[in-house]
C-alpha cells in the first residue's frame, strides 16, 4: 500500500475544486504544512494568507462566505481552534459556508510535542450544532471529501494529518456524509474507527482473524452527523463495540457512538483513543504505542468486549 | 563593555542549535538562529537567576514566547547548568526532556509553556503584575517573533502592559524579517513597527540584534519607567549563509550535506 498523508489529499483535492471561480481559500501562515499551497499557487488572486491571524481568517471567510463565496479555511487543527468562537458565532451561528480544515490533528503529529497534538477538535466542533465534523481514513478520502463540500452548503470542519498514512480507497471511491462504510465483515464485534485508526483497525482484524475472531471494521468518516442507524445495527448484531481514535476518549467518535447506542441499544463499549491526557515528543510510532493507539491496543480492546459480553 | 566572550559563547550556541536539529531531523533553526545572540546576552550577562533553583522567587523570568524556536533556549539553558548538555542528543525524542516546544513542565529553567503564538506576552504581563503585588524587583523578559506580531493577542497585551504601568516588563522583538511561509513584509507589513509600539505607550529602543554591544546597552537601559520594547533588527537564520533570510529554513532540519556546509560556515 502507498502512503499519503492526508493533508496531501487536501491539497490536491482543494487544487481540483478549485476550477470553480466561486471558491476561495484562506490560510494562516501554514500552507506548506496544511497544503493550501497547491490552490495558492494555481490561484493566486483566490487565495489569501491572512498572517498568523486565526481569529481574523474566520471572520474573514464568514464575510466571504456571506457574500457568496465558497470558503476553504484552513490552518493546523489546534490554532483553528484559537478561533473557535470566532467559528461558533460568526460562521455556525448564521450557518455559512465556510469549510475548516484542520492539519497535524492527534498524536500523529509526532516531534513538535504537545501543543500541536490536538486531541479535542472532534469534541469541541461536534458540540457545534449546524456543523458537519469530518474526519478522513486516507488521502483518497480526503480528496472526495474536498470535492464533496464544495457543493455542501453549511458549515463544516475537516481534520487532517501530518505523518503519511497507508491508502485505503481507489480512485472510483464515493465519499457520502453521514455513512459509515463496512471495510470489513465479522460477526464477533464490531470496531468503529476514524482517521489513521482505520488503518490499525484493518491489521488488527488480520490478526484476530487468525485466531478465529471474526470483527467488523467501520470506518466512520463523518463524527457528525453519525450513521446512526449503522451504529445501532450493528452493536445489536454483535454486542460488543469498540471505538477507535486519534483523540481524547472523551468528547469525540467514542462519545458520539456512546450517545447513540445509550439512548437506542445499550451495548458494552470499550474506547481506544488518548486516555484523557496531554503527549509529548516522539515518533508517531513511539507515540501510538506508548499511548495504545495501535491495532495491538484494538486487538486488546476486542478481546476484552468479547470477553464482557460472554459474562 | 569587553563582549568578546559573549560572541564567543553565541557562536559555540549556534554549533549546538545545528547540531541538536540534524540529531534530531526536526525543528526549527531559522528562528533559533536569529534570536541566540540575544539570548546569550540575557542570560550571561543581564539577568539574575539560580540554576540550582530554578523556582527562585525572586530570579528574573524569561518568557519565550517563540517557544518553535526551542533549540536557542535550551543551549543556552545548558551552559548555565539547568541540565546537561546530554539531553541534546534527546531533543524532540520520546524520553527526553527537550520538548519540541519550550515547555514549563517539563524543562527546568523554562517559563512557559509554548507552541501557541502570541499568548507569551500577556503570561509576562501576569507575572510582572504578581511581581508588583509581592513587592518583588524582578524583571520580566519577554521576546516574541515577527510573524507572532500578527497575531491580535499580542496587540491586545500590547495595549495591557502601559495601562496597567507596568516598569518591569521588557519586551523583546526578534524583527528576523522571515516567518514561516514567506517574508513577513509580503505577507502582513508590519510596518512602522516603532510607530505602532509607541503609540500604544511602550518606550522602544531599536538595535541590531546581532551586535552584542548594541544588545548588552539596550538591555542595560531597558529598564526605566513603563514598559519598553527592544526591537532587534535581526536575519533568520544569522550565521549560515543557505539558511539566512530564508524560509525554508523555518522549520526543517538540515540534510547531511547542508549540515556539513553550516558547520564549516560556523568554524564548528
Ligand atoms: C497561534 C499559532 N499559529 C500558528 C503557529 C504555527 N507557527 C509556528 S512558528 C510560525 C512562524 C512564526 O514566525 P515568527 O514569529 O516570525 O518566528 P521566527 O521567524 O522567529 O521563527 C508559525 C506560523 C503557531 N505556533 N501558533
Amino acid at each position: 500500500m502507498p502512503e499519503i498523508a492526508t493533508r496531501d489529499g487536501y491539497g490536491t483535492g482543494l487544487l481540483k475544486v478549485g476550477k470553480n471561480p466561486n471558491i476561495v481559500a484562506l490560510d494562516a501562515d501554514l500552507s506548506d504544512s496544511t497544503k493550501s499551497q497547491e490552490f495558492g499557487k494555481a490561484y493566486p488572486e483566490r487565495f489569501f494568507n491572512v498572517g498568523i491571524a486565526e481569529q481574523d481568517m474566520i471572520s474573514i471567510s464568514a464575510g466571504l462566505a456571506a457574500s457568496g463565496k465558497i470558503v476553504f479555511a484552513s490552518s493546523f487543527s489546534i490554532f483553528s481552534e484559537r478561533a473557535f468562537e470566532h467559528f461558533r458565532n460568526t460562521v455556525a451561528r448564521p450557518k455559512l459556508n465556510v469549510k475548516l480544515c484542520g492539519s497535524h490533528a492527534g498524536f500523529k503529529t509526532g516531534e513538535d510535542g504537545s501543543s500541536a497534538q490536538c486531541i479535542e477538535d472532534f469534541a469541541v466542533y461536534r458540540s457545534l450544532p449546524n456543523v458537519a465534523v469530518i474526519s478522513p481514513a486516507d488521502a483518497v478520502e480526503t480528496e472526495k471529501a474536498v470535492e464533496f463540500l464544495a457543493s455542501y452548503k453549511g458549515p463544516s470542519y475537516m481534520r487532517t494529518t501530518r505523518a503519511k498514512v497507508p491508502v485505503i480507497f481507489d480512485s472510483n471511491y464515493k465519499f457520502e456524509l453521514g455513512r459509515g462504510v463496512v471495510l470489513k465483515k465479522g460477526k464477533d464485534a464490531v470496531v468503529f474507527a476514524t482517521g489513521p485508526l482505520v488503518h490499525e483497525a484493518l491489521k488488527a482484524a488480520e490478526e484476530l482473524d487468525k485466531d478465529g475472531i471474526k470483527i467488523y471494521v467501520v470506518n466512520i468518516h463523518t463524527i457528525k452527523p453519525i450513521d446512526e442507524s449503522l451504529v445501532i445495527k450493528l452493536a445489536r448484531e454483535t454486542k460488543a463495540v469498540i471505538s477507535a481514535e486519534d483523540h481524547n476518549v472523551i468528547g469525540g467518535l467514542g462519545s458520539a457512538i456512546a450517545e447513540v447506542l445509550s439512548k437506542n441499544s445499550p451495548t458494552q463499549m470499550e474506547m481506544v483513543g488518548v486516555k484523557d491526557t496531554f503527549g509529548e515528543s516522539g515518533t508517531p510510532e513511539e507515540l501510538y504505542e506508548k499511548y495504545g493507539l495501535t491495532s495491538k491496543h484494538i486487538i486488546n480492546a476486542v478481546k476484552s468486549a468479547i470477553r464482557r459480553k460472554s459474562k | 563593555m569587553d563582549t568578546k566572550a559573549l560572541e564567543n559563547k553565541a557562536r559555540e550556541h549556534r554549533i549546538e542549535i545545528i547540531q541538536m536539529i540534524y540529531d534530531a531531523q526536526s525543528g526549527h533553526p531559522g528562528g533559533s538562529l536569529s534570536a541566540i545572540d540575544i539570548l546569550t546576552a540575557l542570560y550571561g550577562y543581564k539577568m539574575k537567576f539560580n540554576p540550582k533553583k530554578p523556582d527562585w522567587e525572586d530570579r528574573d523570568r524569561f518568557v519565550y514566547s517563540k517557544g518553535h524556536a526551542c533549540p536557542a533556549l535550551y543551549t543556552v539553558l545548558a551552559d548555565h547548568g539547568y541540565f546537561s548538555r546530554e539531553e541534546f542528543k534527546k531533543f524532540r525524542k520520546l524520553g527526553g526532556m527537550l520538548q519540541g516546544h519550550a515547555d514549563r513542565k517539563w524543562t527546568p529553567g523554562v517559563e512557559f509553556s509554548a507552541g501557541s503564538l502570541g499568548q507569551g506576552l500577556g503570561f509576562a504581563i501576569g507575572i510582572a503584575l504578581a511581581g508588583r503585588l509581592d513587592k518583588k524587583d524582578y524583571k520580566v523578559y519577554c521576546m516574541l517573533g515577527d510573524g507572532e506580531c500578527e497575531e491580535g493577542a499580542v496587540w491586545e497585551s500590547a495595549m495591557a502592559a502601559p495601562n496597567f504601568r507596568l516598569k518591569n516588563l521588557i519586551a523583546i522583538l526578534d524583527y528576523n524579517k522571515v516567518q514561516q511561509t514567506g517574508k513577513v513584509k509580503d505577507i502582513m507589513n508590519l510596518e512602522p513597527i516603532e510607530d505602532k509600539w509607541k503609540s500604544f505607550g511602550w518606550r522602544t529602543i531599536v538595535i541590531d540584534g546581532h551586535s552584542m554591544k548594541e544588545i548588552v546597552s539596550a538591555l542595560d537601559a531597558a529598564v526605566k519607567d513603563g514598559p519598553t520594547i527592544i526591537i532587534a533588527n535581526t536575519k533568520k537564520g544569522k550565521g549560515v549563509s543557505f539558511m539566512e533570510l530564508n524560509e525554508k529554513f523555518h522549520g526543517k532540519a538540515p540534510n547531511a550535506e547542508e549540515y556539513k556546509k553550516a558547520m564549516e560556515e560556523l568554524n564548528a
